[in-house]
């Protein structure tokens, strides 16, 4: 029998949004219940060393160390059958990668190179629940902990010495920094929302979690705004005051499925006058438009429409894109890195000998 | 790049100290001097005041200004041909109020570059560019923050400089030019004008630091007064120099 800390043996078994619509996602999608019968299933394995089961909406891979590459297949059946899913259906999709590959994935996964969202640092963070779940439940051994510990570290390299998580990318984190770029801390802000619908809502939850602290909903549901403002922790602003107090608020999210616009030119200009020194930034995300455009003649107030939020998004998208033929690079180097230290633990320390691929 | 501009400071506080024991003043007895005393205050401030604001984008403005003044005052060696003693010869209260003055205008020289970061800040938000470059600008709310204080503080100086001048004015009126008088005097106004405008809401945004800026400028066409006020006898002088 080999043996099972030898580099040559780690695999990478799953499948990913790459070749797999969400429609199959959700049929691979592993619920907690499952993955401890299947825990059960694979601790039967003798070949399988060590593992850990990443598993999000985007994709559900397993990490492995086996001692033969015959253990692969036995796992992918183990999970197929374990999630009542045609094995010749899952072959053709599924990613399997072995060796040095596999460890250039896992260090491309936790810096979010291989995200839907490129370079989102979301993942990261699901790949240290994944590691310090299989960790708890004595999993994994001292392959996979050296591995997943230098996928950390790669990542964080990789964020640090790239622009790959530069910039937001999705419209709710674009308008909450563009509101830093006006306010600096939003720690000062009042925020009104004007729509309780789930953009509307998103965005809300984007301000909260970036330190605003003062959040009103309005809606022209006062019922609905009244709940989501409970929901959120906010207070509640009935429709028809919605102009005449917008001179209390720094930041004003526009959400609603109005026919015609519910903040207008004259409400601001008046509200201006209020406050003529603090900037007023709407952010208009509704379609068809919520806010006058014309309210931006004001010298201290900034509107920005969905477009606008797009297209900022766009930029950043391809600012980080830009990015990953170097982050791939780095991330490249480290995975050679780390497969050389992992050859030469295997042969006795001295590193000498170059691992079969 | 920071250590750079620490040696570079360095370096010219000690040139200006050696030219000051040289000259036995404050050295700021001519266009040479007082373009790099300017330039030396401004970077001064925001070391020992601006560090405050954490804006390390208005520490490479300043030491770029900075750069800027000592390339300028280098470039025309006549500036540097004659020197006025009036700083040396006279009492202490001259060379006080030169001082001050001199800070003072080091003071609005940081404030007028966080006014033009304050109005790339609003073009950069008003058409929509906020990444590459944009994105190292601090927020409006801060830029306008730190503009309000760097005035405030300036004019205070500023105001002390006067004072001081107008008490040896006092004195000895006939030492004076009344041109360079008005000058400052209108360049005080102006300063004045915008802190009483900005504290009551009337001169805010982007319209404040278009209004700090267009001032700087003309601070800096009032220097030519203040300047050609220390030889009476202008024709005197470039004779000397030609000589």
């Amino acid at each position: 029998m080999s043996d099972p800390t030898h580099p040559a043996q780690i695999f990478v078994l799953g499948a990913t949004h790459h070749r797999v619509p969400i429609e199959v996602r959700e049929r691979l999608a592993v619920s907690s219940e499952t993955a401890e019968q299947l825990r059960g299933e694979l601790a039967r394995l003798e070949g399988l060393a060590e593992y850990a089961l990443l598993n999000t909406c985007n994709r559900v891979e397993f990490y492995g160390v086996a001692q033969s590459p015959q253990i692969v297949d036995l796992v992918r059946r183990a999970f197929c059958e374990r999630q009542n899913f045609d094995e010749a259906e899952f072959a053709q999709f599924c990613i399997d990668l072995r060796g040095q590959n596999a460890l250039l994935h896992l260090l491309e996964v936790a810096s979010g190179l291989d995200s839907q969202m490129l370079g989102e640092t979301e993942i990261f963070g699901q790949v240290k629940d994944a590691y310090a779940l299989a960790q708890s439940k004595g999993t994994t051994g001292a392959v996979l902990n050296r591995v997943f510990q230098k996928a950390f570290q790669a990542a964080k390299h990789v964020r640090t010495n790239t622009a790959i998580t530069a910039g937001q990318v999705s419209i709710a984190n674009v308008a909450v920094d563009l509101a830093g770029n006006i306010f600096g801390s939003l720690s000062g802000t009042r925020v009104l929302l004007v729509g309780a619908g789930e953009i509307g809502e998103k965005t809300a939850k984007a301000f909260q979690s970036r330190g605003a602290p003062s959040l009103t909903v309005c809606s022209r549901n006062f019922d609905r705004a009244a709940q989501l403002a409970a929901e959120l922790g906010a207070g509640a602003l009935p429709f028809e005051q919605r102009e005449e107090r917008l001179a209390d608020f720094d930041i004003v999210v526009c959400a609603t499925s109005a026919p015609n616009t519910v903040i207008s030119t004259s409400a601001s200009a008046a509200a201006m006058r209020r406050r003529p020194a603090r900037p007023l930034l709407y952010l208009d995300l509704a379609l068809p438009r919520d806010v006058e455009p014309a309210v931006s003649s004001h010298g201290n107030v900034y509107l920005y429409n969905l477009d606008d939020l797009a297209k900022v998004a766009e930029e950043n998208r391809r600012a980080r894109e830009a990015e990953v033929q170097r982050a791939k690079s780095l991330l490249g180097e480290k995975a050679i890195h780390l497969w050389n230290s992992l050859a030469g633990r295997a042969n006795g320390g001295n590193g000498s000998r170059a691992p079969a691929a | 790049m920071y250590s750079v501009i620490v040696v570079g400071y360095v370096l010219q506080s000690i040139g200006l100290l050696m030219r000051g024991l040289a000259v036995k003043s404050c050295p700021i007895g001519n266009s040479f001097e007082i373009l790099q005393f300017c330039g030396w205050a401004a970077t001064t401030i925001y070391l020992f005041i601006g560090a405050t604001f954490r804006l390390s984008m208005l520490g490479y403005f300043t030491a770029g200004l900075s750069a800027i003044l000592a390339t300028i005052s280098l470039s025309f060696g006549s500036w540097d041909a004659t020197h006025s003693k009036m700083l040396s010869d006279s009492n202490p209260w001259v060379p006080m109020h030169a001082g001050l003055a001199m800070f003072g205008y080091g003071t609005f020289s940081l404030l007028a570059l966080t006014s033009l970061l304050h109005l790339i800040r609003h073009y950069s938000l008003r058409s929509k560019r906020l990444s590459g470059w944009f994105s190292f600008l601090p927020s409006l709310i801060e830029l306008d923050q730190i503009g309000t204080r760097l005035l405030g503080f300036g004019l205070a100086l500023f105001t002390v400089a006067m004072g001081v001048g107008y008490l040896y004015w006092r004195i000895d009126k006939g030492t004076v030019d009344h041109l360079k008088v008005i000058a400052v005097f209108l360049v005080w106004v102006g300063y004045f004008a915008i802190f009483v405008g900005r504290l009551k809401g009337r001169l805010v945004g982007h319209y404040f630091a278009i209004a700090c800026v267009v001032l700087y400028l003309g601070a800096l066409v009032s220097l030519d007064p203040v300047n050609r006020s220390r030889y009476p006898d202008r024709t005197q002088v470039e004779q000397a120099h030609h000589e």
